[in-house]
């Protein structure tokens, strides 16, 4: 990443760079019929090992889609998923997810839930019942980190929206996944918790080195966090463009009100600004 | 960060505190002794009516014709009573299990719920007590068609619940879940039955006084002993305050014996009845 690359027309990164998540022209159809809707066409994105991908563009895009199908959870109607040079056709077993929605469970108290994967999880499923002790600390330190130190015992429905969505991040990373797929995951926030949360991320990004996918509207929220920016189409879905963030990290608040930092989100916001003009005008 | 700390903070105590908070103690009290006065007053009414109307005995017996007979046959009562609350329960037992088998059977499997839901609609449509001669027929009279007589009644609300409480697993934790690898056996296990745990208690204490009418409703009809019997013969021999006295007995029955499962109730799935308060309290749906 060496200075501001202009956006290129293209979603694909160069073929040969060691890409740990391919897709390689996807579509995706939902329902048979009259009633069949694309949802995604022909959307190519490679994921470097290690990068922060964020994922921009209008609503109804088919971004949470994309989620689906990284994950294994749904299969592309036509193309190819490949994880870590694997073609996905199950489940991933490997992937970390957080929603909106922080979907706790209420009669787990935060440390159990967060360590509700390792449940279910090889190895640590097996593991679990003998080194409890070994993984709860791992736990506790993965709620200090994101300032939850010592809210392990308190149940959901005795956190704020803030502290649930921080918990539900340290269930996405407990057992340590190399993919990271995140849907919109602060969009329920207030914008100070938000940004507060921003940092956490970043931070504990940094620290472990997965690779993220980051499904977001906010075109700040992607500036801030992501090395690549992927600008997607209207439905049906695919990658119209993509930015490179030139910015070093770590990040701070005050970078995103530095005019270069505005700047690329206001271009990309002009982006996608033409992107839901094209989707008024075939709609017409 | 010590701002946005503070402020969780402050959230977080004002959530634990609220129980703490001074209780309004005057209309606690009024609203623990609402049930009693209301219940004292229809028993004044009662009795100053027969008096003013003087209505005959065997037509409505006073309050006080009724305590009287309720005390004279008592422990013939204790004796009846003892019988439906045995085939009540023993009924509520066997409802307890196979509606729950049922429930998780339709919850889980979508064929399952194609299958056998008109089947449930249908059952559940036909009066039970239509069914209690049919049992006389298999079973004799007595215990047996009481009991399965309680078991149709109150084995319906509990699958139905048990059902709709499989129902309610967000998809994004399914999605979550699956993404990790886990079957959807794990995802039952894990989610799905602790999810309809409260509605599954919800169930119990609807099921509970549901099964008791079943019972009573059998003995009505073919039985030697039970409430249900004791009043047929006491209205046979124009007893009306002994019938009085029966249904007094099975109403007070049916609030005992809820309160139990009430009090079961938020005893087990406190979880659930506090994120309820909270999600009210928020004003949200």
């Amino acid at each position: 990443m060496a200075i501001a690359e202009p956006v290129t027309g293209a979603g694909a990164a160069a073929p040969g760079r060691d890409a740990f998540v391919e897709i390689d022209t996807v579509s995706l159809a939902y329902g048979s019929g009259p009633s069949r809707t694309l949802a995604l066409r022909g959307a190519t994105i490679n994921v470097r090992k290690g990068e922060f991908v964020a994922v921009v563009g209008p609503s109804g895009c088919g971004k949470s889609s994309l989620m689906k199908l990284v994950t294994g959870l749904m299969r592309p109607t036509v193309g190819s998923v490949r994880v870590d040079g694997k073609s996905v056709d199950g489940p991933l077993k490997i992937a970390g997810m957080a929603f909106q929605n922080p979907t706790l469970l209420p009669w787990r108290n935060t440390l159990k839930n967060v360590m509700l994967p390792l449940e279910i999880v090889d190895p640590h499923k097996g593991r679990l019942r003998a080194n409890r002790k070994e993984y709860e600390e791992r736990a506790e330190r993965l709620l200090d980190s994101v300032g939850l130190k010592g809210f392990g015992n308190r149940h959901p429905w005795e956190l704020s929206g803030g502290m649930q969505q921080r918990a539900s991040l340290c269930r996405a990373l407990i057992h340590q996944p190399d993919l990271l797929m995140l849907d919109e995951p602060f969009a329920a926030l207030d914008a100070f918790t938000r940004e507060e949360l921003w940092a956490v991320l970043q931070k504990l990004w940094m620290e472990e080195k997965f690779t993220v996918i980051l499904v977001t509207h906010d075109l700040r929220e992607a500036v801030y966090l992501a090395e690549t920016i992927r600008i997607m189409s209207a439905r049906p879905g695919r990658i119209v463009a993509t930015r490179e963030v030139p910015f070093g990290f770590p990040r701070t608040l005050d970078d995103t009100f530095k005019p270069e930092f505005v700047d690329i989100v206001h271009e990309l916001r002009e982006h996608i600004g033409r992107e839901r003009t094209t989707q008024q005008a075939v709609s017409q | 960060m010590s701002q946005i700390d503070q402020k969780i903070d402050s959230d977080a105590s004002d959530l634990v505190l609220e129980p703490d908070a001074p209780a309004p103690s005057r209309r606690l009290v009024t609203e623990n002794s609402a049930p009693w006065l209301i219940a004292a007053g229809t028993l004044v009414v009662w009795q100053l009516a027969v008096w003013v109307f003087s209505i005959k005995r065997f037509v409505l017996p006073a309050p006080t014709d009724i305590a009287a007979s309720l005390w004279k046959w008592k422990e013939v009562i204790l004796m009846h009573a003892g019988q439906t609350l045995y085939t009540t329960l023993l009924g509520f037992a066997f409802a307890v299990v196979g509606g729950m088998l049922l429930g998780v059977a339709v919850g889980y499997s979508r064929v399952m719920y194609r299958a056998l839901y008109p089947i449930l609609i249908a059952f559940n449509s036909v009066p039970k007590v239509a069914i209690v001669p049919i049992l006389v027929i298999w079973f004799g009279i007595g215990t047996i068609p009481a009991v399965i007589t309680a078991f149709m009644l109150s084995f319906f609300p509990i699958a139905v619940n048990v059902a709709a409480g499989l129902a309610t697993v967000e998809p994004e934790l399914e999605d979550v879940l699956r993404s990790l690898g886990a079957s959807r056996r794990t995802i039952l296990f894990k989610v799905g039955l602790p999810r309809s745990l409260p509605y599954f208690f919800a169930s119990l204490k609807v099921a509970i006084t549901l099964a008791l009418v079943g019972s009573v409703i059998s003995e009505t009809i073919a039985s030697n002993a039970g409430i249900g019997y004791l009043m047929l013969n006491a209205s046979s021999r124009f007893d009306v305050p002994l019938v009085f006295a029966g249904l007094i007995v099975v109403a007070a029955m049916g609030v005992a014996i809820y309160a139990v499962f009430a009090a079961v109730e938020t005893r087990t799935t406190g979880w659930a009845v506090r994120g309820q308060t909270q999600r009210f309290d928020a004003g949200g749906g």
